[in-house]
């Protein structure tokens, strides 16, 4: 004969511990789940070296992600960086790296080199750059480390130098890349930020030919960017649709890097 | 309502931590009076036992995906009270100022009553609708540091970049104090009481037949 199991009602203390064990159950489990999360993420594999590297590869989908949500949501070429007034500029200014500007270099012998998309390239002086319409720049220059520094810039925008030199074709592509001479220091720029309008390749600061330090002869100011994009002495620029070789997104930084 | 307490708990943590690595990179804060530096945040011993030092990148990388988390967190708690109609039990009413100097009398073995409370007392209702403030406070000044130039008005809102950068980082000092305090209360207040923030339910002793007492199903 079997035995005929008798379904007591529960006492209230029962009650108690059944959910008090089932609540911290699930509580612990989730715990335990959440914790396991964090240790895939910390251990993540590092991203295969390409455009970007040096960063766990879902904090990198993450901040291209994240990138995709910002440029189009409150990106606008009209919200201009705030300006100052030229006395509020800084006499020395800071001065962080040298990387692809080491030395000196001689102004006159200095060409920037375009490379058009028909494959021509064009092999621009100084002083055709200097016989533009110069803008002039008093804004805060904000550095990724978390310093930032009112500082006086002048030079031509960005977009003036792709009308001048019949670059439009080219501006309708998706990123511009810059270079140095020597190739050691590279930044990739989403073209509406290049063509923002306080977007200048400067070749003054404080109303002085730039000093060697300070990227002579020409150098790009870019206020919708960190100080990394912000490239000492152009050598070289060219034009993609797809992005540019850039020297601190392949040092784990986020390759937009906008403010 | 639980749910995002806890869910905050782990997520607030790594973006202290994470944003101690972006801090690092330029740590320029103490607290200095009349010339004198009391407090240099932080010291180099502090940095080490952490391992904190030459990590800006990863920890831009972290804070910049948590953000997310702790932002959508946030914003599920404040909708949650706000639909259920929860928020009337925790936002201060005229009474709290006054009633929150009881608690903190009673609290500190001062005065021998506690006033009468709901599920929050005052002193309750008062931190912790400032904590909830402060987490909008930290969205807000992390937006403007974040993207200074697109939410211009944010910026000009704390008073300039630097303020901006300035508040965040207290409101962070802010939330390391809170918690300490927050810790001592819950050990005084008991097991019952932490029972209640895991489980949802809290036992009420009544006349030495325990009742279970559903206080928050959710």
């Amino acid at each position: 004969m079997k035995k005929k199991s008798i379904k007591k009602p529960l006492t209230t203390e029962q009650k108690i511990r059944r959910r008090e064990f089932l609540s911290f159950g699930i509580f612990g489990a989730l715990g335990v789940a959440a914790y396991s999360g964090w240790k895939w993420l910390y251990h993540a594999p590092e991203e295969a070296a390409g455009i970007t590297a040096g960063t766990r590869q879902p904090l990198r989908r993450a901040l291209n992600k994240t990138e995709l949500f910002f440029r189009r949501l409150t990106f606008n070429e009209s919200h201009l960086a705030k300006t100052y007034p030229v006395s509020m500029a800084a006499k020395t200014v800071r001065h962080n790296s040298d990387i692809g500007s080491e030395g000196d270099i001689d102004t006159a012998v200095w060409k920037l080199e375009v490379k058009k998309l028909n494959g021509q390239k064009l092999f621009i002086g100084f002083d055709e750059i200097k016989a533009l319409p110069k803008t002039d720049l008093v804004f805060d220059f904000k550095c990724v480390e978390g310093w930032d520094q009112i500082q006086h810039w002048g030079g031509v925008t960005f977009a003036e130098f792709v009308k001048h030199f019949g670059l439009q074709t080219e501006a309708k592509l998706g990123y511009v890349g810059l270079m140095t001479p020597d190739k050691g220091y590279y930044v990739g720029i989403d073209m509406p930020s290049a063509l923002h309008p306080q977007t200048i390749l400067a070749y003054e600061m404080n109303g002085q030919p730039l000093a060697a330090q300070h990227g002579k002869p020409l150098r790009l100011i870019i206020p919708v960017k960190y100080g990394i994009k912000n490239l000492k002495r152009i050598g070289s620029i060219n034009f993609s649709d797809r992005r540019p070789p850039d020297y601190w997104a392949e040092q784990g930084y986020d390759y937009y890097s906008g403010l | 309502m639980r749910w995002t307490h806890w869910v905050n708990f782990p997520i607030l943590g790594i973006m202290i931590w994470s944003g101690l690595l972006i801090y690092w990179a330029n740590d320029v804060y103490t607290i200095t009076i009349f010339g004198h530096t009391f407090v240099r945040f932080f010291p180099q011993w502090f940095y080490d036992t952490l391992h904190i030092p030459q990590r800006l990148s990863e920890g831009m990388a972290f804070h910049f995906l948590f953000m997310w988390f702790f932002a959508l967190n946030g914003l599920c708690y404040v909708l949650y009270t706000l639909i259920t109609g929860d928020w009337r039990q925790l936002w201060p009413n005229r009474y709290s100022l006054k009633e929150a100097w009881q608690v903190l009398l009673h609290d500190l073995r001062i005065r021998k009553t506690a006033p009468p409370q709901g599920k929050y007392n005052a002193a309750q209702r008062i931190a912790y609708s400032a904590i909830i403030l402060m987490g909008a406070g930290s969205v807000f000044t992390g937006l403007a540091i974040y993207k200074p130039v697109q939410f211009y008005w944010l910026v000009w809102l704390m008073g300039g970049y630097h303020l901006a950068r300035i508040w965040h980082f207290m409101l962070t000092i802010g939330y390391v104090l809170f918690f300490m305090v927050h810790v001592v209360q819950v050990v005084f207040a008991g097991w019952n009481n932490f029972r209640s923030a895991v489980a949802g339910f809290e036992v009420i002793d009544e006349q030495s037949k325990a009742v279970l007492n559903e206080k928050e199903k959710h």
